[in-house]
C-alpha cells in the first residue's frame, strides 16, 4: 500500500527561525490525519508546503508517490490534484457562490459551462445551498461559507483534501453543519489532513492525530491515545492548558 | 393566506407617522437655512463697494455671447482630449502597475523598468513634460511626426499613467493574499489568478480614486495650448485680451464646472457604492 501522501525529513526556514525540522508523516487513502499543536507549532506551514504555497529547505513530499517538491515539476498542476481550505478569505467576493465553484472547472479545465455549472449546482444541492447559487459570498452566514468553500475545493475531485481551522473563525452553533459536511466526505473515502485546535473536532472525524512540537510530529496514534492518554510530557502539557477551556 | 402580511399594529404606524413628520421638518428646515444664507451672500457681494466695477469687467453679458462659440470650439478639444488622455493613462497605468507585479529574475529588467517610470513621471512637473515632447520632439525631423496636438496628449498619458499605476498597485496589494493562494490551490495559473481573482477585487476597490484622477486630468488637459492648440482656457484668454474684460474667463470657468459635474457625480456614486459593499462585508 502506498500512502497517498508522504513528507519525508521536511524543513521549513523563515528567516532564522527553524518552524519545520525534519518531519515525516505518511497519510494513506481514505485516513483522516489531524494535526494539532500549539499556535506556531506549524500545522499551517505543513499544509502549504504540502500544497506547494512554499518552498521547502530541505525534505522531500510524494502525492501518490509522485516527488511534487522535484522545481523541476509545474506547481499547477500538482495543485489541482490537491483541495485546500483555509480559516477564511477563501471565496471570491466578487464572484456569486455559483462562479466561485465553476472558475477552475471552466477556466483551468476548459470544461463547458453548462456541465461545470450542474455539477456546481449538485455540490451545493448536497450541502443545502442550492438555493443561494446566485448569491454573493458575504450575503452567506460564515458557515455557510466555510461549506461553499469545502465544495469548491471538491470540484476538482482532488485525491487529497487539506482544511486549515477551517471552523475556527466561525461561531459554535455554526460549526456544526461544517462538521457535519466533513464527515460525509470522510464517509465517501475522501482522503484528508486537517489542522485544528478543536479537540472534539479531531476525536469526531479523526483516524489519527499528531501532535506537531518543535517542527516534528512528537506523538501520535488514535484519538483516544492521543488526547486521552498522551505519553509525551509535552503533549500532556499542551492538552492541559486547553483542557479548562 | 390572502392578503399577505398582518395589518401594522397602531405603535408601528403611529412609528411611520412620527417619521413622515420629521422628515418634512428637516426639509423645510435645510429650505430656510439655504434661503437665509443665499440672501446674506447676495447682499453682501452686491453691496460691496467695488460690486459695479466688478460686475462690469466680469459679468459683461453681451461679451460672455460674444466670446460663447470660440470657447465652445476649445471645449470640445479638452473633451476629446479627455477621452484620450484618460483611456491612454488607464490603460497604460494598468499595464505598468502589472509589470511591477512580474515574480520571477527574468522580468528583473521590465519590473526596474516600470518602477522607474512611475518614479520618473510622477516626479516631473507636467508642464516639463508638455514642453520637452511638442517642443523638443519635433525638433528631430522625424518621417511622420504627429501634431502637436497628439504629441501634448502622449505627454499628459505619461504623467497621468505614473499615477494610475500606483493606484492599481494599491488595489492589487490591497486584495488579501489569501485569495490569490485559494486561486492557486484550485489550480489557476499565475496569471489567471491576477486576471479572475486579483484584478476584478482591485479595480473595484481602487474606482473612486481612479476616477478622481480623471476629474483633475479633466483640467490638466488644457495645458496642451502652451504648445499652441487653443484649448477652452486660452480661446477664454484671446477674447479677454480682445474685450479688455474678464467675463470669457468666467464662462469657461462655468463650461468646466458644467462638464465636470457629471464626471464627479459618477465618482460620487461609485465612491458610495464601494463603502456599502465594504459595509455589507
Ligand atoms: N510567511 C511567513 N513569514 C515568516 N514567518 C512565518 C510565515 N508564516 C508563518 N511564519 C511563522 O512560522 C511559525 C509557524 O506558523 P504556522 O502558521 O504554521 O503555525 P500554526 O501551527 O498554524 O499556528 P496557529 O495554530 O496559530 O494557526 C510561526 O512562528 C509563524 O510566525
Ligand atoms: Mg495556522
Amino acid at each position: 500500500m502506498t500512502a497517498v501522501l508522504s513528507c519525508q525529513g521536511v524543513r521549513k526556514l523563515f528567516g532564522p527561525s527553524v518552524v519545520l525540522d525534519g518531519l515525516d508523516l505518511d497519510v494513506a487513502e481514505h485516513e483522516v490525519v489531524a494535526l494539532i499543536g500549539a499556535s506556531g507549532s506549524g500545522k499551517s506551514t505543513l499544509l502549504r508546503c504540502v500544497n506547494l504555497l512554499e518552498d521547502l529547505d530541505d525534505g522531500t513530499i510524494h502525492l501518490d508517490g509522485a516527488h511534487i517538491t522535484d522545481p523541476r515539476i509545474n506547481p499547477d498542476l500538482v495543485r489541482r490534484k490537491i483541495g485546500i481550505v483555509f480559516q477564511a478569505y477563501n471565496l471570491f467576493p466578487h464572484l456569486s457562490v455559483l462562479d466561485n465553484i465553476t472558475l477552475a472547472p471552466v477556466r483551468v479545465h476548459k470544461r463547458p459551462a453548462a456541465s461545470a455549472r450542474s455539477q456546481a449546482l449538485a455540490l451545493l444541492d448536497r450541502i443545502g445551498l442550492a438555493s443561494k447559487a446566485a448569491a454573493f459570498p458575504d450575503r452567506l452566514s460564515g458557515g455557510q461559507q466555510q461549506r461553499v468553500a469545502i465544495v469548491r475545493a471538491l470540484v476538482n475531485s482532488p485525491r487529497l483534501l487539506l482544511l486549515d481551522e477551517v471552523t475556527s473563525a466561525l461561531d459554535p452553533e455554526l460549526v456544526g453543519e461544517v462538521l457535519d459536511l466533513i464527515r460525509d466526505l470522510k464517509a465517501d473515502g475522501m482522503t484528508m489532513v486537517l489542522a485544528t485546535h478543536e479537540m472534539t473536532f479531531a476525536r469526531q472525524v479523526a483516524d489519527r492525530v499528531c501532535f506537531l512540537d518543535a517542527g516534528r510530529i512528537l506523538e501520535q496514534g488514535s484519538p483516544e491515545q492521543v488526547l486521552d492518554n498522551p505519553v509525551e510530557a509535552r503533549t500532556q502539557q499542551f492538552l492541559r492548558r486547553l483542557a479548562p477551556a | 393566506m390572502t392578503d399577505g402580511a398582518p395589518p401594522l399594529s397602531a405603535v408601528q404606524l403611529d412609528r411611520i407617522a412620527w417619521r413622515r413628520r420629521q422628515s418634512i421638518r428637516s426639509i423645510l428646515v435645510a429650505a430656510a437655512s439655504t434661503a437665509v444664507l443665499g440672501v446674506l451672500l447676495v447682499v453682501a457681494v452686491t453691496g460691496a463697494p467695488g460690486w459695479d466695477r466688478v460686475r462690469q469687467s466680469f459679468l459683461d453679458p453681451t461679451i460672455a455671447a460674444d466670446a460663447l462659440p470660440d470657447i465652445l470650439r476649445g471645449l470640445w478639444l479638452n473633451v476629446r482630449l479627455l477621452v484620450f488622455c484618460a483611456v491612454g493613462s488607464l490603460a497604460l497605468g494598468l499595464v505598468i502597475a502589472l509589470l511591477r507585479t512580474l515574480r520571477g529574475p527574468v522580468f528583473f529588467p521590465v519590473r526596474a523598468l516600470a518602477t522607474s517610470y512611475t518614479y520618473t513621471f510622477r516626479g516631473l512637473p507636467l508642464i516639463i513634460v508638455i514642453y520637452v515632447l511638442t517642443l523638443g520632439v519635433p525638433g528631430l525631423r522625424l518621417q511622420g511626426m504627429p501634431s502637436v496636438l497628439v504629441l501634448g496628449g502622449l505627454a499628459l498619458v505619461l504623467t497621468y499613467s505614473g499615477y494610475l499605476a500606483e493606484v492599481f498597485r494599491a488595489g492589487i496589494e490591497s486584495v488579501h493574499p489569501s485569495q490569490v493562494a485559494a486561486a492557486r490551490s484550485l489550480g489557476l495559473t499565475y496569471r489567471q489568478a491576477m486576471r479572475h481573482v486579483v484584478l476584478p477585487q482591485a479595480v473595484r476597490r481602487v474606482a473612486p480614486p481612479l476616477l478622481n484622477d480623471t476629474v483633475a486630468l479633466q483640467k490638466d488637459v488644457g495645458l496642451v495650448s502652451l504648445a499652441g492648440p487653443i484649448d477652452a482656457v486660452r480661446a477664454a484668454q484671446i477674447s479677454t485680451a480682445e474685450h479688455f474684460n474678464y467675463t470669457p474667463y468666467i464662462v469657461a470657468g462655468v463650461l468646466f464646472v458644467l462638464l465636470a459635474i457629471p464626471l464627479i457625480a459618477v465618482t460620487d456614486w461609485v465612491t458610495l457604492r464601494a463603502a456599502r459593499r465594504q459595509a455589507s462585508r
